[in-house]
């Protein structure tokens, strides 16, 4: 085997972070490499420079030997490299085969087109009907016409971005066994996942990145999900040794939460099960997109589930509505700060209003009482110190960091009795962070429950008193964080729900 | 070279700017276009714009005709701040003239203050229920609402059509299809409060009920939900608004206040029930709504410059021989401008130097 891609010394930098820093690893032909790494660690700023969507600042790439600098997708398709994104770019109202016309750069005539279309996709068992309305498949078989009009331009080098975040796992053995047939055939995959089972199941080799820098290369067939995991969350990792944990009584239990997902992008809860008392902060780690968003909606009541999943102080709460949630105590903040935990034209003073409704009572009988709401939004303000005109500015007009002091002050004053947070730092600057962190422990330190949802496992174990880790729609059970080693954490990531290694503290 | 640049912030200037500007470059192209048909463009827009403001008569006329259109505008634009785009309110209008009408002919004989009441609350129920259907299509199939209301003007049209010619066929019309003229009878005429300004008794309810509106949008907590959903779906499902409820409410006033503006028609300008009683106003009224900015003082407004456009256009019929379909040719114009200019108050025109 010889190798298809080297690529030395590439680094590529936005406004105030290093996306890529001096990255150099090989990809031999016919082979599968992984692509492994957090959210954020660089991964997509790095296929994209492959792919020349993305111009490097620094290093160079070298393809079959010869230099590779492609300015365009186009050239990128024309030297053997293809992509399948994460997210189709296909016309619902077209059928197969005009949809995939319209992305070839020469496309043949419709006739010989369908054909090729049949034949390529039956040769790698993904059969494909040309004449279909895209707008008639499942997800699973939109991704197949993505991968065809990939492969009708063979490619030397397919890179797939999370291909199986879309798929059944039937669907994904299916893909397996087509990725599998085109390696035999000397096609090298890059292969993008932060899935630790797909990535011992089909990869070759595994360049593992952190922070915008390869930290490890490893062949997958020779390590665990947990030294995988281990590698991926890097060993920096300061061991926090919170003081003083002494928790009251449970307010919040959580028992065998199902909640299956309504999105083709969305990750299904699968059994969940914690309990929460008062004073605790509950951490939950994991990487985006294994279930964060779905519990935050289950607990703040934007989906419902079974009464006795979720007991409040004894009470079945499960089927409750938000404001219902809210009246007894159950607050929450969501990740997405703009169009969800607030409303991007709406005044501050008016974003006060919408959580803080029932129980700061600023519209009793229905009408809205402007002075306290008023009044409300100026103390989370002045609290918060969140840096504005005033309270009749929109909220898209402050930087997110404002916005999210505003966003988290708006639930701390309302003095909740558990409060549940999504991301309560992302894209926020330090001093920000820094605040924002202290507020959550203040109220955690008044007799308040708090989960913290983050993928910031250095911000999770600077705060939290007990940890765990969303992994696939499962939760593993919480353990104290005091004393928690990486390798344990790791195995948690990895997907072990009982995290054996511990010793109960 | 011209660019368009984004603002930072949406333009308040423009916010209010924009239905001036269409309204003037409406006259503009307006004007080009009488010109080009040999007809003094410079009279034509005085008929158009002017004179219903200034001549008494027009001028008593003006609220007549204004005043259904703000009062569809109104209930519409409440849907329309929620993302529920109700374009039938044609129908509901209709409906609502037929139930509310046919309460009047049930009565035909009797005589009390309480008669007009109960014909507006037949009407206004008879609307809302006509709007119920797109509602409840949507809430349960998530059926496209712009489109069953639409259509469901045309059931409207053609159910209208069979009952003047059946059971609210006048008894002593000599076969013609229409209902007795309701205007025309004490217990069921509209009465006048104001006359030289054309107010009667359904401008007057139409002005409290746009202080209801209003009120509602400013202050009270449905509003703000009904606000909150057209700006933030999902913002709004964070704060507990019901999608459901939001969609029932919001076809539900439109139809209703369309039912109402319905049977003030009939009661008052039209009198009785023909296969011609619809003129368009439902539809009109979507203009209202935009040219106000859906805000009820705007659509107090626009209501005003609309109404005058179909009072200066029948002038104009009559004095320069301008075709009828020119009114509404003006009428979409002014949308047409209107929903150009908007562009301006998140973009800005930004002239650029040539490239060196």
């Amino acid at each position: 085997m010889s190798t298809l891609l080297e690529i030395k010394g590439l680094s590529k930098s936005y406004p105030g972070v290093k996306a890529n820093d001096d990255i150099s690893f090989a990809i031999q032909e016919g082979e599968i490499h992984a692509l492994l790494g957090e959210n954020g660690a660089g991964k997509s700023t790095l296929v994209k420079m492959i792919y020349g969507l993305v111009k490097p600042d620094g290093g160079q790439m070298v393809l079959n030997g010869a230099a590779y600098a492609p300015a365009k997708p186009f050239v990128a398709r024309s030297s053997g490299v293809s992509m399948v994104f994460q997210h189709f770019s296909l016309f619902e109202a077209l059928t197969v085969a005009e949809n995939i016309t319209l992305g070839m750069d020469d496309a043949p005539n419709r006739k010989a087109l369908s054909e090729k279309i049949r034949s390529v996709s039956e040769s790698y068992g993904l059969p494909l009907d040309p004449d279909r309305l895209i707008g008639d498949m499942s997800v699973g078989e939109r991704q197949r016409v993505e991968i065809i009009r990939c492969l009708l331009q063979n490619p030397r080098l397919l890179i797939m971005d999370e291909p199986t975040s879309v798929l059944t796992p039937q669907e994904v053995e299916v893909l397996f066994g087509t990725l599998r047939k085109l390696s035999a055939d000397g096609v090298a995959i890059l292969y993008i996942s932060h899935k630790l089972d797909e990535i011992l199941a089909l990869c070759d080799h595994a360049t593992i990145l952190r922070m915008g820098k390869v930290v490890d290369t490893c062949t997958p067939k020779e390590e665990t999900a947990t030294s995988l995991a281990e590698m991926m969350i890097g060993g920096e990792l300061e061991i926090h040794v919170q003081t003083e944990f002494n928790p009251g009584t449970e307010v919040l239990k959580v028992q065998g939460l199902s909640l299956p997902s309504t999105d083709a992008f969305g990750t299904s809860l699968k059994d969940v099960n914690f309990s929460l008392r008062k004073g605790e902060i509950l951490g939950i780690g994991g990487v985006a997109g294994n279930g964060q968003d779905e519990i935050l909606a289950a607990l703040s009541g934007e989906e419902r589930v079974a009464t006795d999943m979720i007991v409040l102080d004894g009470t079945g709460i499960g089927q409750a509505e938000p404001n219902a949630r809210r009246k007894l105590g159950l607050l929450s903040a969501p990740e997405e700060r703009l169009g969800h935990a607030a409303a991007p034209m709406m005044s501050l003073s008016q974003n006060a209003f919408l959580t803080g409704r029932i129980r700061k009572e600023l519209a009793p009988g229905g009408v809205i009482k402007t002075r306290r709401t008023n009044r409300f939004a100026r103390e989370i303000i002045e609290g918060f110190d969140v840096r504005t005109p005033g309270i009749h500015v929109a909220a898209k007009a402050l930087s997110g960091g404002n916005l999210q002091k505003f966003v988290i002050g708006r639930e701390v004053l309302q003095a909740p009795e558990v409060l549940v947070v999504n991301q309560p730092t992302w894209g926020v600057d330090a001093a920000a962070a820094a605040s924002i962190r202290q507020a959550l422990r203040q109220l955690a330190a008044s007799g308040a429950a708090v989960i913290v949802i983050s993928q910031d496992l250095d911000e999770l174990m600077e705060m939290s008193d007990t940890f765990s880790v969303l992994s696939e729609g499962r939760l593993s059970k919480p353990q104290p964080a005091e004393g928690l080693t990486i390798e344990e954490i790791g195995l948690m990531m990895g997907g072990d729900l009982e995290g054996t290694h511990h010793v109960e503290a | 070279m011209l660019r368009l640049e984004q603002r930072p912030q949406p333009s308040k200037t423009m916010l209010y700017m924009t239905p001036v500007m269409a309204v003037f470059a409406t006259m503009v192209v307006g004007g080009i276009l009488f010109a080009s048909m040999g007809i003094d463009p410079f009279r034509a827009i005085y008929l158009l714009f002017i004179d219903p403001f200034t001549d008494s008569y027009n001028l008593s006329q003006l609220f007549v005709k204004a005043s259904p259109l703000i009062l569809i505008a109104m209930g519409l634009s409440i849907g329309f701040r929620a993302g529920v785009w109700n374009i039938g309110a044609e129908g509901q209008f209709i409906m609502g003239a037929i139930s509310g009408g046919a309460v009047g002919l049930a009565l035909w004989g009797s005589t009390g203050w309480w008669i007009l009441p109960l014909m507006a609350i037949s009407a206004a129920l008879g609307g809302a229920l006509w709007a119920m259907i797109p509602a409840v299509l949507k809430i349960k199939f998530n059926a496209n609402e712009i489109l069953v209301s639409l259509m469901l003007v045309y059931v409207a049209e053609n159910f209208l059509a069979q009952m003047v010619q059946g059971v609210l066929r006048a008894p002593d019309g000599m076969g013609f299809p229409e209902s007795r003229n309701l205007g025309r009878n004490d217990a069921t005429s509209l009465p006048d409060v104001f006359t030289p300004l054309g107010i009667d008794a359904g401008g007057v309810v139409m002005l409290i009920l746009l202080a209801m509106a209003f009120f509602l949008l400013q202050k009270h907590a449905m509003g703000f939900q009904i606000k909150l959903t057209g700006e933030s779906p999902r913002a709004a499902r964070f704060a507990g608004v019901k999608p459901g409820i939001i969609i029932a409410v919001c076809l539900g006033i439109s139809g209703a206040a369309a039912g109402l503006a319905g049977l003030f028609e009939l009661t008052g300008a039209a009198g009785k029930l023909t296969i011609d009683f619809p003129v368009g106003y439902g539809f009109t009224a979507i203009i209202v709504a935009f040219l106000g900015r859906l805000n009820p003082v705007g659509i107090l407004l626009a209501g005003a410059v609309l109404a005058g456009t179909y009072i200066g256009g029948e002038n104009a019929q009559f004095v320069l021989k301008l075709p009828a379909a020119a009114v509404t040719v003006f009428q979409g114009m002014m949308l047409f401008f209107l929903l150009g200019f908007e562009i301006l108050i998140n973009y800005r025109v930004k002239r650029l130097r040539r490239a060196v």
